[in-house]
């Protein structure tokens, strides 16, 4: 025993796959393995429990509080309210405590509700029953008590209750239907395979008999890889060692479909199952709006600090004449006296860093968060993104990127399914060169089509013949198709004829229009049964047995079927991409072929070529001796894998081609002009081949007829060096650009250069790849320039994680613009992840890049809406947003700063308590809420239609320094004003008819009134959309704090120890000239504002704001001068569909809106011709930019 | 995200207002056009309150006296030498006379102000007690701690009133006499000292701790009056009503000031002949000096002021309204000139298009 072990752990740790030691041994319903076998180490592993929430019951508040205290702003608020707690400070700790305390409990409560909502979902997953099997009886238990190991029968319709090892089927073949659609949301039925050596287990007596041992790999979260083998001890010591893939694993999370019930063996339970393990990511994705907001924190921080300091040093200058520190009527305690210098110092800085502390303000992390998770809602609302047709809605996964909608400049788009409707038509075949149109074929009758197609070869010939047949056989063999048969469990009662009424399954819709133009041949494919395949060649029934199947990858861009006809002979079937086909063809009409595909590619077709080849028996034992060594492999599999196919898969004979058509979506044309004319950059980064990838990017407007293109391939590489390639396009770009600078910048005017770059995989690696000279970051900067300078990138032949490295390269440079790439498929999820923000679309490919986006759309037009509506909408708001909360607390705080200068440093207070408490949490805390969840400057039907508006906002505009320092600037004026205006009005000398005077309180709560009153009218005056609940909330809001006040004021509050506000208020109110000052003040204050606005308006109008000129204007001239009954009966903001184009785009003309333009007094001109472009105002571009230099 | 499957096939939408952000809504424009009249209106009305505000600040009449004492500002400065570095300073009493030589037309209030005085510092400003103010029994032996070090007296009593704004109440007092004729008697003014704190003040929230015996003095039995104080707070004066906590001088002094400088009301003159105003003739106020300011490097002023609906003398908010006014005036025309302006241009520009 001992030598064994010994043996063992050498074994373990020397040889090369038993040093393997990231794997797991599972023994099959306990059972030890027979003595002598090889002993493994017993790991422990958790059970079944799925634990998504976060908190428990006991730990929900220390474990909510810590998490929350993590967030620099509270912990600083935290701070500051212990350092009220400890010293001597002008606030009383309820100042900052209350707020923080609103702040967190508010954050608690809606963290707490949404994990209360997990736990119900976690209890009703790990309460639900599941069936064992314990000493050969079927007991029930609770799902979470499942151990790994553990035998498990799931019956039909029921979720797998933890990640499976299929050990055997109520069906004969030991197969199993299931579905994953709450894994990746792919509908379709999958077959799974129970291991061949258990697959007779099928009683529960039965199953409880086998003895075996599982050797997995640890859990990852890869759904659709997986790597084990089994051990099946027999009755006489000697075991039987069996592969295990994917397909014998059965994951928690899907259903079990047309399979009465099925036995496994639990490998993976609880947190490790691959459900578990793929929901644990989230977005990490900060938005652009929230780095400036730190930004702005970090300044205001600095600003807080050189406050305190500063008074300090003034409280100690002022103070070094002993009567003014220490006057008669003021003395100190005996203590005070005592106390050390520097402790008094350090103690009076964070006494003014107390009371300066409310610049930062508190509540905005818990504003802009409630902002984002409201807001986020008008998105899934929104009825024109929802897709009647799959009964799709837009779905949100995160808000936290909500206003990055609105400063996307560069859109990286999937083609297949993303701009294309991945709805595949199969358009025609080419056979040795013939070309065949099912159209033109009768059912069964292969004829050559006749006209318009040019015939290559006309005589097929004898070998053409049965080349024909053999290319039509593997079609119809070669592919992953599942047959669709709801009404029957196994099979045999369906007779073949009515198979035409199959459906076709497949995770790729090219091989169902395949198989199913194929079938418009005469090829019928039927079923797939006991791994034979059958075909309905015209009338009889051909069965071919499938030996083996080289599944598809997206690197080797091809799969292959290696089949055994009745015949005996065995073929090798591969079909795939031209340019992985091609290389690997040594017989067959190549350059026919080649022409023909090319033809096809250009008129935006995706090909496939077809090859076969014979094998005899010698070479099929070959490669399955092969494929066997590298199907067990444990380590590295995956390239072990693809060396094998890479053998197998080679000296082929071309049959043919294919084209399949993919039909645009609708709209997609529009929604890409109307990004391009929004001022962003859209490429197409798409596996396919160049040729068809350019003409649907001719098809979707990306290029234009005028748009010059410049290729950078591996064709134009083969001829010039890349180092050439690259200077050559840039001298071409840069040429054009020089001359034409400002056209340039509106990107869209019709006589200009027009620039498109087609790049593929191969020549971006190149450019990619660092060199030795360390001389990489050189093309990269080439390449850049380039793109820079192209209205439209076409990246073709991507691989995914291409995908994503264009993305990087883009997002990483020195512009660092804000990248959105949008896919429908697996292949897009790493670009997805890697852009700002990822949009998903909602497509046939599975649900895959929904899952992992930050938002999903059903349709690619949606875009549209998504960025330039919401996205212009969310940014307004949340810049405004930010930018009025700074302002509204240097307002709140500066006065309170001059009057240090006034009280000889003392830290007192400007405003009582309750004012300092409540100013940010109840007095101004709704209006600005409500504001950036309804504001809209100009209507959602303006922004569609004027995509040029987003450049008004685009560039983080709303949030550059410069607005930031205009707000703050603003605020300390109106400080100023506030503080001084009353300080004149106090200023020796009584304000009452009745000759009493006011004290300090009446003081602090004038400068208060006028504060709020300002502050709350800024926002009036910023707000452009009053529905009534604007009205409601801004007009409460101040009537809240009259009415607060007079209450405050009103009573003898039994449980404050000081009365100071006792009647200040309303005394205050009893004076008229504090009437007086209360208008002017606020007058004053709003005034720079108001003439900033008016005069920008006049001078400098951005785009925006001439839109909004004209709703006006509409709305006061049109339906006088012209009956269009149209304008009157639209509400505001939304104009008439028909007619608004034109007069839009005549009015950017005019220049100056309330000035009709002569024609619209008569009849409608027609606008311009279709498909003609809409001139582009030339003034746009430079409207644009004088309006940011304000 | 919850372990059920995400919701596949969403429902339809709402297809309300709100939802599609659809609401109705009032959409104003600050364009030009609008602000124009808007700033032409709103300088009228403002220059012509600011007239209205400036002149009848201009009707008020204010007579100031600086009796802090310096040398040689008049005979208070024997008082201010007197005193100097004595403490507690020994009564002394000076004089400012003047002559009106018209009405000082009333009513007349007479102010005390004292600058440099620093009611707003923070330490100051809390060392009060308003629960022993408002007459409780339990604070009035119990001061809370903010009044140290004028909470215990030096004997451990607790001080009645407590803390700093009590201790340094204001104890100067002023006497108003007139002459008629040159060389006749002067007259005592009667000086009404009631009706110079906030009515709310001295009615609800200052309220003396009910009456021991029906005697006040043994109610405050147990404390000590502030080390500054020559009596205690009940015998401030002989009027049951205006002594203790709910005497006027004392209620006034403890509304703590906004600014260093400042003025309180310590008398109204509205009785018998003098209720119109003061009457031409030679004036003298005789002043009893107790306060000691020069220490901290303050002034005493007394004012004689009129008072109209808008208070006291102050220039400041007809001539705000004035200037706001003008310029309101002012940019209007500035944004006409630039309205037509580059409206021409604007059409220009198209014209050349």
């Amino acid at each position: 025993m001992d030598c064994s072990l010994v043996r063992t752990l050498v074994r373990r740790y020397c040889a090369g796959e038993e040093n393997w030691v990231d794997n797991r041994t599972i023994y099959v319903g306990h059972k030890e393995p027979p003595p002598g076998a090889e002993a493994y180490i017993l790991q422990k592993y958790p059970d079944n429990r799925i634990v998504s929430s976060k908190y428990t019951f006991w730990n929900f508040i220390p474990k909510n509080l810590f998490e929350q205290f993590r967030r620099i702003a509270n912990f600083y608020f935290l701070i500051i309210f212990l350092v009220q707690l400890i010293i001597d400070t002008p606030t009383s700790p309820v100042t900052s405590g209350l707020p923080l305390f609103f702040v967190i409990t508010v954050t608690a409560v809606k963290q707490g509700y949404e994990d209360w909502l997990r736990h119900k979902a976690d209890n009703a997953m790990n309460q639900c029953p599941v069936h064992f099997i314990q000493h050969g009886k079927l007991v029930r238990k609770q799902s979470r008590k499942l151990r790994v190991g553990d035998i498990v029968m799931v019956k039909e319709d029921d979720t797998f209750p933890c990640d499976l090892i299929f050990l055997s089927s109520s069906r004969g073949d030991g197969t199993c239907h299931v579905t994953t659609a709450s894994l990746d949301g792919e509908s379709s039925h999958k077959t799974h395979y129970a291991v061949q050596d258990t697959k007779g287990f099928h009683t529960e007596e039965d199953i409880d008999r086998l003895h075996a041992t599982i050797e997995c790999e640890q859990p990852q979260p890869d759904l659709y890889k997986f790597v084990g083998r089994i051990k099946v001890y027999h009755e006489q010591n000697d075991s039987v060692v069996r592969p295990l893939g994917s397909e014998n694993l059965l994951l928690r999370g899907a259903t079990l479909k047309n399979t009465e019930k099925i036995f496994g063996v639990a490998i993976y339970t609880g947190m490790e199952t691959k459900m578990a393990l793929n929901y644990q990511s989230t977005s990490q994705k900060r938005s652009a709006v929230e780095k400036s907001m730190n930004a702005f924190l970090i300044v205001y921080l600095c600003i807080l600090i050189s406050k305190a300091l500063i008074n300090t040093v003034l409280k100690y200058v002022w103070q070094s004449e002993p009567f003014r520190d220490e006057p008669w009527y003021n003395q100190k305690t005996e203590s005070e006296r005592q106390r050390n210098l520097f402790l008094r110092a350090f103690t009076d800085f964070l006494a003014f860093m107390v009371l300066f502390n409310y610049i930062i303000p508190v509540s905005m992390y818990v504003t802009v968060e409630l902002q984002k998770f409201l807001g986020s809602y008008f998105i899934t609302w929104d009825e024109e993104m929802f897709d009647e047709e799959s009964g799709e809605g837009p779905v949100v996964n995160t808000s936290d990127l909500n206003e990055e909608l609105g400063q996307v400049e560069y859109v990286f788009t999937d083609k297949t399914g993303t701009l294309t409707e991945n709805n595949m038509e199969f358009k025609e075949c080419c056979i040795e060169g013939q070309v065949y149109v099912p159209h033109a074929i009768c059912n069964g009758q292969v004829l050559p089509e006749a006209s318009g197609i040019d015939m290559i070869d006309s005589s097929p010939g004898v070998s053409g013949r049965e080349r024909e047949e053999l290319f039509f056989r593997a079609i119809c063999l070669c592919h992953t198709i599942q047959v669709k048969d709801d009404d029957d469990v196994d099979g045999p009662r369906k007779s073949p004829d009515s198979a035409k009424s199959c459906v076709y399954i497949s995770s790729s819709p090219d091989e169902v229009a395949l198989v199913e133009g194929v079938q418009r041949l005469g090829f019928t494919y039927l079923r797939l049964k006991d791994n034979y395949m059958e075909i309905l060649n015209r009338d009889t029934v051909e069965r071919f047995e499938l030996l083996e199947i080289l599944s598809f990858d997206s690197v080797r861009r091809r799969m292959s079927v290696i089949v055994k006809s009745a015949t005996g002979e065995i073929y090798l079937f591969c079909k795939g991409a031209d340019s992985s086909v091609f290389p690997r063809v040594i017989e067959g009409k190549v350059d026919q072929i080649r022409d023909r595909v090319e033809h096809n590619a250009v008129e935006g077709l995706r090909t496939l070529c077809v090859a076969y080849k014979r094998l005899v028996q010698e070479e099929y034992e070959a490669i399955c001796t092969l494929l066997q060594a590298a199907k067990l492999a444990l380590q590295d599999r995956e390239k072990k894998l693809a060396e094998a196919y890479e053998q197998i898969e080679k000296d082929l004979i071309l049959l043919g081609a294919t084209a399949v058509e993919d039909r645009l979506q609708e709209k997609a044309a529009d929604t890409i002009e109307a990004l391009q004319k929004a001022g962003i950059k859209v490429w197409v980064l798409t596996g396919d081949k160049m040729e068809t990838a350019a003409a649907t990017c001719y098809a979707c407007k990306l290029f234009r007829r005028n748009t010059q293109l410049l290729e950078l391939t591996t064709k134009k590489l083969e001829e010039q060096s890349l180092h050439d390639v690259l200077f050559e396009l840039s001298k071409t770009v840069l040429r054009c650009h020089g001359s034409l600078t400002r056209d340039n910048f509106s990107g869209l005017s019709t006589d200009m250069h027009d620039y498109g770059l087609i790049i593929d995989g191969a020549a971006l690696s190149l450019i990619m790849k660092p060199q030795e000279d360390g001389s990489s970051s050189n093309y990269r900067e080439l390449f850049l320039e380039i793109c820079r300078n192209c209205s439209a990138v076409l990246c073709c032949r991507m691989a995914p994680l291409q995908k994503a490295q264009i993305v990087k390269l883009i997002k990483l440079s020195k512009e660092h613009p804000i990248t959105l790439a949008i896919g429908d498929g697996a292949n897009d999820v790493s670009m997805i992840l890697e852009a700002h923000v990822g949009i998903g679309v909602i497509g046939k490919e599975g649900r895959q890049a929904a899952r992992n986006s930050d938002y999903a759309i059903p349709k690619f037009k949606h875009l549209k809406k998504m960025l330039l509506v919401h996205g212009h909408f969310y940014y307004i708001r949340i810049s405004e947003l930010v930018q009025y909360f700074f302002y509204k607390n240097v307002c709140f705080i500066f006065p309170q700063f001059l009057y240090q200068f006034f009280c000889g440093f003392s830290q007192q207070t400007l405003y009582d308590t309750a004012y300092l408490t409540l100013y940010n949490i109840s007095f101004t805390s709704l209006p600005i809420l409500l504001y950036s969840l309804m504001e809209q400057h100009v209507g959602a039907e303006a922004l569609k239609r004027e995509p040029s508006l987003y450049r008004d906002v685009a560039k983080n505009a709303l949030l550059r320094w410069r607005v930031f320092i205009y707000w703050t600037l603003l605020g300390v004026f109106d400080a100023l004003v506030f503080f001084f205006g009353a300080y004149f009005m106090f200023e020796n000398t009584t304000v009452t008819s009745n000759g009493q005077v006011f004290g300090n309180w009446t003081f602090g709560t004038l400068v208060f009134t006028v504060m709020m009153f300002t502050v709350t009218l800024k926002l009036a005056l910023d707000t452009h959309y009053w529905t009534w609940i604007n009205h409601f909330v801004l007009w409460g809001s101040l009537l809240f704090y009259v009415v607060f006040s007079l209450l405050w004021g009103g009573i003898v509050w039994p449980f404050l120890n000081y009365q100071r506000m006792y009647y200040v208020f309303i005394q205050m109110l009893s004076s008229g000239p504090a009437w007086l000052a209360i208008v002017l003040l606020i007058t004053v204050s709003l005034l720079p504002d108001v003439l900033k606005k008016v005069l920008c308006r006049q001078l400098w109008p951005s785009a925006t704001e001439r839109v909004q000129n004209m709703c006006v204007w509409r709305q006061d001239h049109l339906p006088e001068l012209t009956p269009l009954p149209l304008c009157r009966a639209q509400p505001l903001g939304h104009w008439p569909g028909s007619h608004s184009n034109l007069v839009t785009l005549t009015c950017w003309e005019s220049r100056e809106c309330s000035v009709p333009p002569p024609w619209l007094l008569s009849p409608m001109p027609s606008p311009s011709q279709p498909g003609t472009q809409l001139p582009w105002p030339e003034g746009a571009g430079r409207w644009t930019l004088t309006s940011s230099s304000l | 995200m919850t372990w059920s499957a995400t919701a596949r096939g969403a429902h339809q939408p709402d297809n309300t207002a709100f939802t599609q952000q659809r609401l109705p809504a009032w959409q104003p424009l600050l364009s030009a056009g609008i602000a124009l009249p808007l700033f032409f209106c709103a300088g009228l009305a403002f220059i012509g309150l600011g007239l209205g505000l400036y002149y009848s600040s201009n009707g008020i009449k204010e007579l100031e006296y600086d009796y802090t004492g310096n040398p040689g500002t008049g005979n208070c400065s024997v008082c201010a030498q007197a005193g100097q570095g004595r403490a507690p300073p020994p009564s002394c009493s000076c004089a400012w006379c003047f002559a009106l030589p018209e009405l000082f037309q009333g009513p007349v209030y007479l102010y005390y102000e004292l600058s440099n005085f620093y009611q707003n510092n923070r330490r100051y400003g809390v060392s009060r007690d308003d629960a022993q103010l408002s007459g409780l029994p339990s604070a009035l032996h119990h001061p809370v701690n903010e009044c140290a070090p004028y909470q215990l007296s030096a004997a451990g009593l607790p001080i009645a009133p407590c803390g700093a704004i009590a201790n340094s109440l204001f104890n100067d007092s002023f006497s108003l006499w007139h002459q008629r004729q040159p060389g006749g008697p002067y007259v005592e003014v009667p000086l009404d000292r009631t009706g110079i704190a906030w009515w709310t003040d001295y009615h609800v929230k200052f309220r003396n701790p009910p009456l021991v015996n029906g005697s006040l003095a043994l109610a405050f039995q147990g404390t000590a009056p502030p080390p500054n104080w020559p009596r205690p707070v009940y015998d401030l004066s002989s009027d049951p009503n205006n002594t203790g906590f709910i005497n006027q001088d004392f209620v006034v002094w403890m509304r703590t000031a906004a600014l260093p400088t400042f003025r309180k009301l310590y008398a109204r003159i509205r009785q018998g002949n003098y209720s119109a105003g003061l009457p031409r003739g030679a004036y003298c106020v005789n002043i009893i000096y107790n306060y000691p300011v020069r220490a901290f490097g303050g002034h005493k002023r007394l004012i004689f002021s009129s008072i109209s609906w808008m208070g006291g003398k102050n220039p400041f908010l007809g001539i705000a309204y004035l200037v706001v006014g003008s310029l309101c005036i002012l940019t209007g025309f500035v944004m006409l000139v630039v309205y037509i302006r580059y409206q021409d241009q604007n059409d220009e520009d198209e014209d050349e298009q």
